[in-house]
């Protein structure tokens, strides 16, 4: 069942002759489990995408659905609690912060939303633990290396009860090795249930997601199909 | 991929039978590259006709018959895993050249042809990259071939990616004189098979 719908989501900014299409007519639809990847050039749409699937931004024109609910019929203290219980978000730059420790970046979000601190804490060590950043809990993102601090981004985004992550160029910074783990980390996340959308123009990145849609000037215009399983390649190969 | 240094390498851990060089190569290759039998015996006799290998004083030319490594193979494996493979010509690539005649004919969008191929590329890493899901069960050898796989054909996404945003600023900024540089890549694609 789709988590995250958008129907004919269209974006405009500025007007006259200074108008800009970032978004036209987009249908997409990800469901509970999935793992999508978003790829197109520089300025093709594909952060804007993000923003207005996360209720960071509101569409000109269309429709967005997470959980099934309409996001143009809530109320923006509706919004904001969705984002908090529901979405994670993981950026190119960690957005860490910087005074707090891993453990209390985590946290942070369900403290906001009411939990206890000590009922937060729990949680956000659990969420850290089970990507292996237990022992580095009580460490300020200065003293983690980038990969380590782009987990404790994933593990904040993924903390609680979210379903859906959204996540913006997650490896941008970040080696191959690196950028794999974290991809990793994301399809584990999916694999829990969680729907995924990260974008990305890294194509081995994209690579590990279930479908891979391609934009070009703010127009959705290719997708990728089911791809079939390995054996296929080996057979390939073997016939080679 | 040398098959003859291959077998050399492998014994260069010590002596084999044939069946056995079979076996191994494909797992240390990840068993993406299946060998069959007919080659491993055939690449044998070369490598002991020219006194690469020696073979067991034994009157069995079947599965039995054992295979070392000579002090002179071992020079020729090590010259080998030295010598860098030659990139300096560039390989006649079918995908290039289709999109070197997309550009030149007319009513066909070569970016919506770039498309195509970008999308079928990453299908085939989706593919490979599945592969690698389950991390337990990836041996390291298995890893380094999915790995270059994927190294490769993320270049190749990369051209076209490059391809893509070049064609788009030449549509916007058509380029005042005669194409020059088509004569100049005529002679560069397709010098070498």
């Amino acid at each position: 069942m789709s988590f995250l719908e958008l129907q004919d989501v269209s974006k405009v900014y500025g007007d006259g002759a200074n108008q800009v299409n970032a978004l036209v007519g987009i249908d997409l639809s990800v469901d509970a489990g999935a793992l999508v990847a978003v790829m197109g050039p520089s300025g093709s749409g594909k952060s804007t995408l993000l923003t207005i699937a996360g209720s960071l931004e509101d569409p000109t024109s269309g429709e967005v659905r997470i959980g099934g609910a309409s996001l143009s019929r809530m109320s923006r203290n509706d919004k904001a609690r969705l984002r908090r219980r529901s979405i994670g978000y993981v950026f190119q730059d960690f957005n860490l912060l910087p005074g707090l420790t891993a453990v209390e970046n985590v946290s942070l979000p369900l403290e906001l939303d009411g939990l206890t601190a000590r009922k937060a804490r729990v949680a956000g060590m659990a969420a850290l633990d089970e990507l292996g950043m237990g022992d580095r809990a009580g460490h300020y993102p200065d003293q983690l290396s980038g990969g380590e601090r782009q987990r404790v981004a994933i593990a904040r985004a993924v903390v609680g009860e979210r379903h859906l992550l959204l996540a913006d160029e997650p490896s941008g910074a970040l080696d191959s090795e690196n950028g794999e783990a974290v991809m990793r980390l994301v399809l584990t996340a999916c694999r829990r249930g969680v729907a995924a959308v990260v974008v990305t123009h890294d194509a081995q990145l994209a690579s590990w997601a279930d479908r891979v849609i391609f934009i070009r000037d703010g127009q959705m215009v290719d997708q990728t199909t089911t791809p079939t399983g390995p054996e296929a390649l080996l057979a390939r190969n073997a016939h080679s | 991929m040398s098959i003859r240094h291959a077998l050399l390498a492998l014994l260069s851990e010590g002596p084999k039978y044939g069946l056995q060089l079979r076996q191994e190569f494909e797992a240390r290759t990840g068993e993406v590259w299946p060998l069959n039998v007919g080659q491993v015996y055939t690449t044998l006799q070369r490598l002991e006709r020219d006194g690469l290998v020696e073979s067991d004083d034994t009157e069995d030319s079947g599965p039995q018959r054992g295979f070392h490594i000579t002090e002179q193979g071992s020079e020729e494996l090590a010259h080998w895993l030295r010598t860098p493979p030659d990139l300096s010509l560039p390989p006649r690539d079918e995908l290039v050249i289709k999109v070197l005649v997309a550009v030149r004919m007319p009513g066909v969008d070569v970016r919506e042809v770039i498309q195509v191929h970008r999308r079928y590329v990453i299908e085939v890493m989706q593919q490979w990259t599945r592969l690698k899901e389950d991390e337990a069960e990836f041996d390291i050898n298995f890893a380094l071939v999915v790995d270059a796989e994927l190294f490769r054909l993320d270049s190749v996404v990369r051209w076209l990616d490059t391809a893509d945003g070049r064609l788009k600023r030449a549509s916007v900024e058509p380029p005042a004189a005669a194409p020059v540089a088509l004569p100049r890549m005529r002679r560069t694609v397709g010098v070498r098979r």
